[in-house]
């Protein structure tokens, strides 16, 4: 039992109250376990590969009618009308000043707009962008890790063109670059080509809630706007 | 022990007696109706569309029996890889304890507010009020966490503890409690998720701690994974500078692959989506993005009791989706404060009295008797929890903890010795067919002491005229 009085040490994991503890939770697991189950064997017989659905020609086409679903915007481009369809899009949004990772693509940076890059050394001041700068931008431009079509999601694992995670969360807008090459079918796909020790976040349409009579209804805390541009290579 | 465990609230009544009373609430009934026939019929698409789902299902099982059958290896390894990562691991025998390290933790980092991720453990252990006993405000961040903490209410279902509130309600509750709302605030939806973004956006920006739980820890790598949909958990998990993670010891999964699983069967499961909005994965401490102090808090409080239980043991696979709260036709009449419990449901009802582990506390082990035995929840169950099994065999267990001298004991032992002895067995039969004078409409609604006891409930099928041993030698013998 835990002494109250008894304070957490700075190095409270060393602490006697942890290592007691700690000794006694594993024992009583061990205690509780003295029927010794076995542990099964795992059925890995679900389907890691999917066929896509009736209707769908490509992996591409599931995966904008699955972001359109949560109601985000998608744009399907060539890679040569990229540059070209984020500076239309900004333009048809009105958005004066836009944040990004300090690695974003120049090209990306279109004209018109203010680039504030994070942790970018030509930056005033340099460093990290803070909080109420993330605040006061208009949006986020930021490319991908993948994307899995099955679900609609975009994983963003703080690698290139992305930056770190809070980049993408403050700004009420996130326009996301997703390159044909990015995307896999399935979950099980999707989370092979993953590195666990990277920071993930899977984003799967705009911020939601379904906490008023169970119904989900957009725009609550992260973005308010996805806006999704799926690069083809071209032809 | 001699401290009770928070997971029941102090004074409920037993689960009939607030059964009655809830049933009584047309308002709730109405809500609760809506709700779960709106998400019923979701996540029965949601899940047609995966032609696999049954065997995502054997898979999330198994991979929870064997996080189970090995969890103190499971639990070493994951302590091994997050403390490797940056990451501070701390256990707790007990909610006190803790409550305990988790103060401690707030008060090292001199901050008197924290912001809070939804979560069932620190609900679980009732840590929100023993901050503030403490000097601390929690702030809770969800939106039906925040309708239920503003409304000075209680939780009704795992996934939206609001849902007995309907929108009208909840405009009204905003209207009261956020002195920042517009007199015109509309019940709409869109208006009220806006109304709960003004009301948090500065706190989530300032805070200096957040508090999160965890829906699934991989001990191989030490990730920690929180599934969401509104952004409050993004903000929780990013923005400030220290985390503390409360995480109860059976939440683990055993490797990265794993979670190839559960994202499947979780989202479709509980919201009744693809996949949810936002799924954050850390490991330990990420210098220069998240917080840059990572505390886990790895919670028993009661699950290696449910563990020792061979048959009661499978309850602690629960993923807490919700399904079988919305599926369950006790749950959607009575809501889930009848059950008095952060836990309500079927699930509460297994989960609930093993972790309390007091065969003297009523409350609980009234909360087997919280269904009709119909099986919807095991169908509907991601991880195959067998709740009717459990059900039954707690309510053995109560029986046994109450004694020889309980009721069902003795009407059990009354019933051995009439039915050991053919004379004695035949006039009971006549004697029961009595009770025909009671019937109407081929029902008994009300037998008399014991028996009414049983009929406040139910109603008894009218015997018949002859039992079959007469009628055959009436017509064979």
């Amino acid at each position: 039992m835990a002494d109250p009085d008894e304070p957490v040490a700075p190095d409270h994991t060393r602490s006697a109250r942890n290592r007691a503890a700690r000794a006694e939770v594993l024992a009583r697991v061990r205690t509780a376990l003295a029927d010794r189950p076995l542990a099964p064997e795992i059925p890995r017989d679900y389907h890691r590969h999917r066929e896509l659905p009736a209707g769908f020609a490509t992996v591409l086409d599931l995966l904008d009618e699955r972001v359109v679903d949560y109601r985000a915007v998608v744009h399907r481009v060539a890679e040569a009308e990229l540059v070209d369809t984020i500076a239309t899009v900004l333009a048809e949004r009105g958005v004066r000043t836009m944040v990004g990772p300090a690695d974003l693509p120049r090209e990306w940076q279109v004209p018109g707009v203010t680039w504030r890059l994070d942790g970018a050394s030509d930056q005033d001041g340099g460093g990290a962008l803070s909080v109420s700068d993330l605040d006061g931008a208009d949006g986020v431009l930021t490319g991908c890790a993948l994307a899995i079509a099955e679900t609609g999601t975009i994983v963003l694992d703080a690698g290139a063109a992305q930056g770190r995670r809070a980049l993408t969360l403050v700004p009420d807008y996130h326009l996301c670059v997703v390159h044909a090459n990015q995307v896999v079918g399935t979950v099980p796909e999707g989370v092979a080509r993953l590195n666990p020790a990277r920071p993930l976040t899977f984003i799967s349409g705009p911020s939601a809630t379904s906490d008023i009579e169970l119904d989900r209804v957009e725009g609550v805390h992260g973005p308010r706007t996805l806006e999704v541009i799926l690069v083809e290579p071209s032809a | 022990m001699a401290r009770t465990n928070p997971v029941t609230w102090l004074g409920s009544p037993t689960f009939p007696k607030a059964a009655h009373q809830a049933l009584s609430n047309t308002q709730q009934r109405r809500n609760l109706r809506k709700a779960t026939t709106t998400i019923r019929t979701k996540r029965a698409n949601a899940v047609a569309e995966l032609s696999d789902w049954e065997q995502l299902r054997l898979a999330g099982e198994a991979i929870k029996d064997d996080v189970l059958s090995n969890l103190d290896v499971y639990l070493e390894r994951l302590e091994a890889a997050v403390t490797a990562r940056g990451g501070v691991v701390h256990w707790a025998r007990d909610a006190a304890e803790a409550n305990q390290i988790v103060l401690d933790l707030v008060r090292a980092e001199g901050a008197d507010e924290v912001v809070k991720v939804k979560s069932m453990a620190t609900a679980e252990i009732g840590l929100n009020e023993a901050l503030a006993a403490g000097g601390v405000t929690a702030i809770e961040t969800d939106l039906a966490e925040l309708i239920v903490q503003l409304g000075h209410d209680r939780p009704s279902h795992i996934l939206v503890p609001a849902i007995h509130r309907n929108r009208a309600e909840i405009r009204e509750i905003f209207q009261r409690e956020m002195p920042e709302v517009p007199a015109d605030l509309s019940d709409d939806p869109r208006a009220l998720a806006e109304a709960a973004r003004q009301h948090l956006r500065r706190k989530f920006l300032s805070a200096k701690v957040a508090i999160s739980g965890g829906n699934f820890a991989v001990a191989d790598t030490g990730s920690i994974a929180v599934v969401e949909s509104e952004g409050n958990g993004r903000m929780c998990l990013t923005l400030p500078r220290t985390l503390i993670t409360v995480l109860g010891i059976e939440k683990l999964v055993p490797s990265w692959r794993d979670l190839e699983v559960f994202l499947q069967l979780l989202p479709r499961s509980s919201t009744a989506e693809r996949m949810n909005p936002y799924t954050s994965i850390w490991s330990g401490v990420t210098p220069g993005d998240g917080p840059q102090a990572f505390h886990l808090v790895l919670l028993d409080n009661g699950r290696t009791a449910a563990l020792a239980d061979q048959v009661g043991r499978q309850a602690l696979r629960c993923i807490r989706c919700s399904a079988c709260l919305n599926v369950c036709p006790v749950y959607e009449r009575t809501g889930g404060k009848a059950y008095g419990s952060v836990y309500p449901g079927p699930i509460g009802a297994i989960l609930t009295p093993q972790l309390v582990n007091d065969p003297e506390d009523k409350q609980a082990a009234s909360l087997p008797y919280a269904s009709s035995l119909c099986g919807a929840c095991y169908e509907v169950c991601p991880v195959r929890i067998n709740i009717p099994e459990v059900l039954v065999h707690l309510r053995e267990r109560a029986v046994r903890a109450k004694g020889r001298l309980a009721p069902e004991a003795v009407a059990m032992a009354a019933a051995a010795w009439v039915m050991t002895d053919p004379k004695r067995y035949e006039a009971a039969q006549k004697a029961g067919s009595l009770a025909r004078f009671l019937a109407h409409d081929g029902r008994i609604s009300q037998l008399p002491w014991p028996g009414s006891r049983w009929t406040s409930a139910r109603d008894v099928p009218e015997p018949p005229k002859e039992s079959f041993r007469t009628w055959w030698r009436r017509n064979r013998g």
